[in-house]
């Protein structure tokens, strides 16, 4: 069964472009048969982009992939699964309402000699997986029924019954319990054994102790190291996760401290499905007239529940109190936060931001359009000159307001939603990865119009996954681990080393 | 800034290729058939299609915000009955022993509300109970059908009086009066969607539900008035039928909802929310108008002119998808 060691699979000079974004820059990597390697990086380095081009997910724009010192081309993850490469996604890709043996066998079902389904050879197939896998789950259960860690471990059995030689898996303990961890990585070890390269991605450095056999850091859509693990120190791959040429920041105007504008009481969220379960645990901070606070935190850290639930989104799981200007307020729907002086700018401009089919002016008028009402009919002038002016003012692109909101790039777009919020005239301003996606110019003009909406006695509230922007942006740093905050830095004291430190989970995550 | 861009957006060209459709439409039926391009004809036309106009002008609203509404033939039937029983029989009160005797203005008022009362119920259905719309509606057509039959006992109300029966046969300065009703109600409801912060949301909450959320827009309340007005637009629908029959049919309007839908579509309003207009609804409706006049004065069978159709409709969103591919 074993291979001999060396080389199983070589990219060389993958790039990858998405609109607006450069997301690989000719980065190369090498993964050995019977070594585990570890990719590093924040989110955005281009970790998951480069395992979806090796795992045949989309195309590389540029560069060679080889499998056995073999050149291949992928047109979708079929060719790439019929080459022994497999990927367990960070997102869960099962069918909910299918059974685990159905969805560890999908597209590959076992058949029978009338050609149906042999479901008797699938579950028992599947039992055995499961077994190995020491998980205690029926191969007939619902998947929905499950827990998300147990889907993973799913996920995991459906990646085993490819008989894979190579793995790729991106943050496959994300949500698993400490003993399914130490399954997984018993299971690791026999894969590596097997001879099957892994590559793996983790925002948890510990866990490399044990399975890790080499690393690759990248940043910004660029591998910068790639070494054995024994190499590295942890201080190392941190500083090399982050690091980055200081000059090309923008630094923002001081922080004009002013009174609290915005204070949150013990805000927790419950688990929408897992009761007991927390995405957001006893979260409180304020921010003050004029000051923007910035909230840091991995992938699930709950930054995006946390301004939702400011906004209203979940009244129906959420506990605590949200008070502005000092005075309590009841916010059940994005139209309470709106009268209370609240705007939300989402993550996902097309799908929670902008009607697309709408024009620019109609966009940037829809959160404040009682204003241009006249004996209960539109009155256009009205209409268009607010338009007009909220547009000039966030220094939106356009040939015409007229023009479909759709047809702006990305970061025209994102000031279409800012002006939108504008015309509201808010108090306090919650942005949720308000660069995502956008060129350098676009960034470095919402940067100013931060910037200047701060000077103009705003409080502003920005999440961020990008640490080189929330330091140079944020007057203060609040970071944000499983839903709880674990750390806040005043600006002088912030560094993207102290700052991941705390953002990385510290515990095993629990149950 | 201000410079004027050339526009044309999809909805445009949907409405320019079915006004060029209707017009090759007339054409081919003023040669085919010397009946057809008269004045009467024409007015025979407006007459006809003034029911399913007001059934589309509802139907228009809520597929805008990308829901359906299957029960809009069946609230009309209930509707024109309810009015029709009210206006001949009176509305006893068993414990005090009155009659409730309704003028044709009451059992007007009446039919409407009830539709209305209707439309409320599949709004609440879906906003309050989360229902996909199509079943909701659905439900709804089931209900409304079954009272319409207990109501009547499965027979027709007839007999109904000229006042009544002035909606469906009167003129007015030579023009009938359900081209009067039909006509008024296109011109508010051009005003409502596209001169009224409702009309803007309404567009708002089809094109993008969650960021009409997220902009402040009760969502809710939207559908529930979107659905609340489709049904009082079939009550007003089934009082022009029944007005112009003289009688309340128990099974009138079977069907309807489909024409109604394939006007709205023929008329360039996308099913998936968002896009599209009244005024392409009122295309929609002069072209299944148009069909199904020329197609009768040519002597084609009805089961061929449903065949017809069938494929217009198919033909007509099948132009527009070609033509959103291009873009």
């Amino acid at each position: 069964m074993s291979e001999p060691e060396g080389v199983k699979l070589e990219a060389r000079g993958i790039s990858k472009s998405f609109p607006g974004v450069r997301a690989l820059h000719e980065v190369d990597l090498v993964l050995q048969r019977g070594r585990l390697t570890a990719l590093l990086g924040e989110n955005g380095a281009g970790k998951s982009t480069l395992m979806n081009i090796i795992a045949g997910v989309f195309p590389a724009d540029a560069g060679q992939i080889f499998v056995d010192g073999q050149p291949v081309r992928f047109t979708g993850p079929r060719d790439a699964r019929a080459r022994g490469i497999a990927m367990i996604f960070q997102e869960l890709n099962l069918v909910p309402h299918l059974s685990v043996a159905e969805n560890i066998f999908l597209g590959r079902e076992p058949l029978d000699w009338l050609g149906m389904i042999d479901y008797a050879a699938m579950n028992r197939q599947a039992a055995a997986l499961l077994a190995r896998l020491e998980i205690d789950v029926a191969p007939t259960t619902i998947v929905d029924t499950l827990r998300v860690g147990q889907q993973q471990v799913v996920e995991i059995a459906r990646a085993l019954a490819c008989e894979a030689r190579v793995l790729i898996m991106d943050e496959p303990t994300s949500a698993l319990t400490e003993h399914e961890i130490d399954v997984l990585f018993r299971i690791i070890d026999g894969l590596k054994r097997d001879g099957v390269a892994i590559a793996y991605i983790t925002h948890k450095l510990q866990e490399l102790e044990r399975i890790g056999d080499d690393a690759v850091v990248m940043r910004d859509g660029r591998t910068v190291s790639a070494a054995p693990l024994k190499e590295l120190k942890h201080q190392d791959i941190v500083r090399m996760m982050v690091g980055r040429d200081p000059s090309d920041l923008y630094q923002n105007s001081a922080p004009a401290a002013g009174d609290e504008v915005l204070r949150v009481e013990r805000l927790s969220l419950k688990h929408p499905r897992r009761s007991g379960d927390f995405l957001l645990r006893d979260v409180s901070f304020g921010v003050g007239r004029g000051e923007v606070v910035g909230i840091f935190g991995l992938m699930g850290a709950g930054r995006t529940e946390l301004l939702e639930t400011i906004f209203g989104l979940h009244s129906h799981n959420s506990a605590g109190s949200i008070y502005i200007d000092g005075a309590p307020v009841t916010i059940k729907s994005p139209s309470d936060a709106i009268a209370a002086g609240l705007a939300l700018a989402p993550e996902d401009r097309k799908k929670e931001g902008l009607v697309l089919e709408m024009s620019v002016a109609e966009n940037t008028s829809l959160a404040s359009l009682a204003e241009d009402e006249r004996f209960g009919l539109l009155n256009a002038p009205a209409e268009n000159q607010r338009v007009g002016r909220a547009i000039e003012r966030c220094g939106v692109k356009t040939p015409s307001p007229r023009q479909r909101v759709r047809n702006l790039s990305g970061g025209n777009q994102q000031k279409v939603i800012l002006a939108k919020w504008l015309a509201t005239r808010p108090k306090v301003l919650l942005l949720d990865e308000p660069t995502r996606g956008i060129d350098i110019n676009a960034k470095r003009e919402i940067y100013i119009l931060i910037d200047e909406l701060k000077r103009k006695g705003l409080a502003v509230v920005v999440v961020s996954s990008e640490l080189p922007e929330i330091i140079s942006i944020a007057d203060r740093i609040l970071v944000l681990c499983q839903g709880r905050l674990t750390a806040e830095f005043g600006r002088a004291l912030a560094t993207e080393e102290s700052i991941m430190h705390a953002a990385l989970p510290r515990q095993k995550v629990p149950a | 800034m201000t410079a004027r861009v050339p526009r044309v957006s999809a909805a445009t060209i949907a409405r320019f290729q079915s006004l060029g459709a209707l017009m090759l439409m007339v054409v081919a039926m003023s040669i085919l058939s010397d009946k057809f391009f008269t004045p009467d004809n024409g007015w025979n036309i407006l007459r006809q299609i003034s029911v399913n106009l007001c059934l589309s002008i509802g139907m228009t609203l809520v597929v805008l915000t990308a829901g359906i509404d299957l029960s809009v033939g069946a609230i009309l039937a209930l509707a024109g009955a309810v009015a029709a029983g009210l206006l001949k029989n009176g509305l006893p009160i068993g414990q005090f022993d009155i009659l409730l005797e309704f003028t044709a203005f009451g059992a007007v008022l009446a039919g409407v509300s009830v539709g209305a009362l209707l439309g409320m119920f599949n709004g609440i259905a879906i906003t309050r109970f989360q229902l996909p719309p199509f079943v909701a509606t659905l439900g709804m057509f089931s209900i409304a059908r079954g009272l319409t039959m207990l109501w009547t006992g499965g027979f027709p109300v007839t007999g109904l009086g000229t006042s009544f029966g002035s909606i469906g046969t009167g003129t007015v300065l030579g023009v009938p009066m359900p081209v009067w009703i039909s006509a008024a109600l296109v011109a508010i409801f051009v005003i409502v969607t596209r001169k009224t912060r409702f009309g803007r949301y309404v567009y708002a909450v089809g094109g993008n539900e969650r960021a009409a959320l997220l902009s402040g827009i009760r969502v809710d309340n939207i559908k529930l008035k979107v659905y609340t007005l489709a049904g009082a637009l079939a009550g007003v629908a089934g009082l022009i039928i029944t007005a112009r029959l003289d009688s309340a049919q128990p099974n009138a309007g079977l069907g309807y909802e489909l024409d109604s839908i394939a006007a709205v579509v023929i008329g360039g309003t996308s099913l998936s929310g968002g896009r599209g207009s009244v005024l392409g609804t009122v295309l929609g409706c002069l072209i299944i108008g148009v069909l199904n006049n020329g197609l009768f004065l040519l002597n084609v069978s009805p089961f061929w002119q449903q065949v017809v159709k069938g494929f217009v409709i198919i033909a007509a969103v099948a132009v527009d998808r070609m033509s959103a591919r291009r873009t």
